[in-house]
């Protein structure tokens, strides 16, 4: 049997709530809804590709399976140091990138007092809204404002269809998402590179450009 | 992955493929199931190990100890409940070892993500007396993986490795290592072993008990198993310590970073003498584990004072704040991490608990909207089974009255047909997928012929396991690599059980669906079989590119009969559809549902 002594640490950096909503926000938790078939799984990959950095591990956490039938899709990428869950607790990321309004507004409770929220203004209509049961929340956008420290909303949709492909609404949002952080912008283009298909990587780098554009003008 | 050396981010599923690969496995065989799924698919990516998808679990093992009584090192996986499928092999097997190493994986689902219920794997370990080794992130689970088939060659016994869901559906680094081969170990014939007569297996089972005296001495020193105590905790007696291993040991640690932890990466059988000095260490000791009080019982079967669930819920996954709470409700002062950023958080607005849930609903163009349509309509009585079309439960077919497990939808339709009221019994149908079929629907179908029970029997096949995502099965065509494969034939297959009465049919044609049940219900000698066979929305290359339906509000009568197909390509506008153009796929199931034609099929030509 192994015995190690010594620290364990755990000390995984954060900054204060305060901080975040001005300068850049340092990135170490992170969460991503969306719904199943929106490309939530993706971005997960890409943003824990940016966040390998040397001498830090990143965990990631996805649910497979029911979810994939047009239901919800959480999934959480962590960075930090010694031993810590794969899994973001209430009120623990540091921001919040949703694919789609309505799950951006589920997955409040995980953000961070003061944290960064990104989310597409796209609306995916859930069965029991089409059926009438339910009406689609109308002031989503304020409840997003009213718990966010920077609050980006980008019209991803819209910047997918101009680009004539649905698929890179994701990587749109994830450009909105880097403009709001300090990580070079190369870091970004490699790991989307490395994630989607080949064919793709020029028309998904449109898309991203697009995205910080949003961003940067907003 | 040739990156030998190097680290990269895999999910615990695609660790343990590597794991098993670097060990050198030979054969690896599954049936798919959440969250086992992508062990096998990662698998297939490796050239040198022959890979199957099996009919089934119990065939998937037999075929693993197949291959380890020959000599090679072998592996099953599957899901928590497929290891019940399994349990008749894995009982024997476990009683007369191997000759190379057996591995059989079982990924269970904590909180039932997607599971009909949340049995703990570990219990196998004491009910068979076989090793339990319990990752707590991918670089164990490759680490593990690869010290199951040496565990399983040195004691001579099959190895069990539990995964969970965040386990096997996370990410972390991991270092890659080369295959290294071990010879294959040379097969000689010994049926005193493999041969489990009752004179055979009289003289194993002191083997099989000696076998465990071995492994709890191994446990006592395997480096598996092991105690961090942090600098930061005192040395002395410790005010409290945890015992913990698998997904919990992250949230303990994480919780609680300055407190010792004996960290179990052994479940069972657990090192009584090593948990004995630590409990002497902490004035307080805590049993922090998911699901079931496992280790709870063993410790307290030790005489030791241990709190677990009395604070930490047995019901669902953990989390870091659970553990955290747990520990503070019996000792107010232990504080735990970063509490004052968690309740600053606060509770979720109302606003948010309001938000309109999403629940799963089968896909635009999926063919069992059809089948689900013509059994609301024809208000029968539904054996369900396992599969996408479980989802005929909700709204707005509810038209599922059953679902045990997989391939219960026959005989439980031969038991409802034996005791209903005659005009309900006449009314009972099994609804069951291909996958499932095959998995385990044959012989229910077999014992409806022999014993001559009038039910009939709806084979649901979309060619494809579509509910774990898109896996081979016997009657698909495809195998384990994706590649072309021999396909059973179904309906051959029924006619061979000795079924006399069957039909083809397309589950998006209404009313042939609809003829086709009538006559199979009718009063008839053994049972009657409808196959409604259409492939699976996701894969079908015919859907690809077909036009949307169009809508002629001038038309409509506001019946809604288009809505009641649930279908995420009809919006409900008041009392008419509006048909959401990106999500419809053309499968004209609405153009056929509507009686005044005011759905029009985008494809042109006729409607109907």
């Amino acid at each position: 049997m192994k015995s190690a002594s010594g620290p364990r640490d755990s000390d995984r950096s954060r900054s204060s709530p305060q901080a975040a909503i001005q300068g850049p926000v340092e990135l170490n938790d992170v969460v991503v809804a969306s719904v199943g078939g929106q490309g939530g799984l993706l971005a997960t990959r890409v943003l824990a590709q940016v966040l390998s950095t040397e001498g830090m591990q990143v965990k990631t956490s996805e649910v497979h399976g029911m979810a994939q039938r047009g239901g919800s899709v959480l999934s959480f990428i962590r960075r930090g140091r010694g031993s810590f869950a794969p899994v973001i607790g209430q009120g623990g990321a540091d921001a919040l990138l949703g694919l789609e309004l309505m799950e951006a507004a589920r997955a409040l409770p995980y953000l961070r007092p003061g944290g960064l929220v990104v989310a597409s203004t796209e609306r995916v209509i859930p069965v029991p809204v089409l059926t009438g049961q339910y009406e689609y929340p109308e002031d989503l956008a304020a409840v997003l404002a009213g718990r966010a420290g920077r609050l980006v909303l980008l019209p991803a949709g819209e910047i997918a269809a101009e680009l004539q492909n649905s698929r890179v609404a994701n990587v749109a949002c994830l450009g909105a998402l880097a403009a709001c952080v300090a990580i070079p912008v190369g870091v970004w283009h490699e790991a989307i590179r490395g994630s989607v298909p080949p064919r793709t990587v020029e028309i998904n780098l449109a898309a991203f450009e697009r995205g910080w554009a949003v961003t940067g003008t907003g | 992955m040739t990156l030998d050396g190097h680290s990269v981010l895999l999910y615990g599923n695609e660790a343990i493929a590597r794991g098993a690969y670097e060990a050198g496995v030979r054969v690896a065989a599954a049936y798919p199931g959440t969250p086992s799924t992508e062990i096998i698919e990662a698998m297939a990516g490796y050239d040198e190990v022959y890979v199957e998808w099996s009919p089934n679990e119990k065939v998937a093992l037999e075929v693993a100890i197949g291959a380890a009584i020959g000599g090679g090192r072998a592996m099953a996986a599957m899901k928590h409940v497929g290891v019940n499928v399994a349990a008749d092999p894995l009982m024997t097997v476990a009683n007369t070892g191997v000759l190379a190493g057996l591995v059989l994986v079982s990924a269970d689902d904590p909180g039932m993500h997607s599971s009909q219920n949340e049995q703990d794997s570990r219990w196998w370990g004491r009910f068979a007396r076989i090793p339990v080794l319990e990752p707590a992130d991918s670089a164990e689970a490759r680490e593990f993986t690869a010290l199951a088939f040496e565990l399983s060659e040195r004691f001579d016994t099959p190895v069990l490795l539990r995964t969970v869901t965040r386990i096997s559906h996370a990410r972390s680094p991991v270092v890659l290592a080369p295959r290294s081969e071990p010879p294959m170990r040379e097969y000689q014939r010994n049926p005193a072993k493999y041969v489990i007569v009752p004179a055979n297996a009289r003289r194993l089972k002191p083997k099989i008990l000696e076998r465990l005296v071995e492994l709890r001495e191994y446990a006592e020193t395997s480096p598996v198993n092991r105690i961090d105590w942090p600098e930061a905790a005192a040395e002395g007696p410790a005010p409290r310590g945890f015992v913990t291993g698998g997904m919990a040991y992250n949230y303990v640690t994480e919780a609680f970073p300055d407190a010792p932890v004996f960290k179990l990466g052994m479940s069972f059988p657990l090192p009584e003498r090593a948990l004995r000095e630590f409990a002497a260490r902490v004035r307080i000791l805590y049993v922090v584990e998911e699901l079931d009080p496992f280790w709870e019982l063993e410790l307290r079967a030790m005489g030791l004072a241990v709190v677990g669930k009395a604070l930490f819920p047995e019901a669902g996954e953990l989390s870091v704040e659970l553990v955290r709470r747990g520990v503070v409700s019996n000792e107010p002062s232990a504080g735990g991490a970063e509490p004052a950023l968690r309740t600053g958080a606060g509770p979720p607005p109302a606003e948010l608990a309001a938000l309109p849930g999403r629940p799963p609903v089968l896909c635009p163009g999926c063919p069992h909207r059809g089948v689900f349509h013509i059994l609301r309509r024809m208000r029968l009585t539904v054996a369900g089974d396992i599969g996408c079309y479980t989802l005929g439960v909700m709204p707005p077919f509810e038209a599922m009255d059953t679902c045990i497990c997989m391939g219960a939808s026959i005989g439980n339709a031969i038991g409802m047909r034996r005791v209903l009221p005659p005009e309900q019994a006449a009314r009972v149908v099994a609804v069951i997928g291909d996958s499932t079929f095959v998995h385990s629907g044959i012989t229910p179908l077999i014992d409806a012929v022999y014993n001559g029970t009038d039910i009939t029997v709806l084979i649901l096949d979309n060619f494809t396991t579509a509910m774990t995502g898109h896996q081979g099965h016997p009657a698909s065509g495809l195998d384990a690599r994706g590649r072309e494969a021999p396909r059973v034939s179904l309906e051959e297959l029924v006619a061979a059980c000795g079924v006399k009465r069957s039909w083809v049919v397309d589950p998006l044609e209404p009313r042939s669906l609809e003829s086709a049940i009538r006559q199979a219900i009718a009063p008839g000698e053994g049972p009657a079989v409808v196959i409604a066979r259409r492939a699976c929305a996701l894969i079908d290359r015919s859907l690809r590119g077909a036009p949307p339906v169009k809508y002629d509000p001038e038309a409509c009568i506001e019946c809604g009969a288009c809505l009641r197909l649930g279908c995420p390509a009809l919006a409900r506008a008041g009392k008419r559809p509006q048909v959401q153009s990106h999500l419809c796929v053309g499968c004209d199931l609405c153009v056929k549902v509507c009686p005044k034609g005011a759905l029009q099929s985008g494809r042109g030509g006729e409607t109907a």
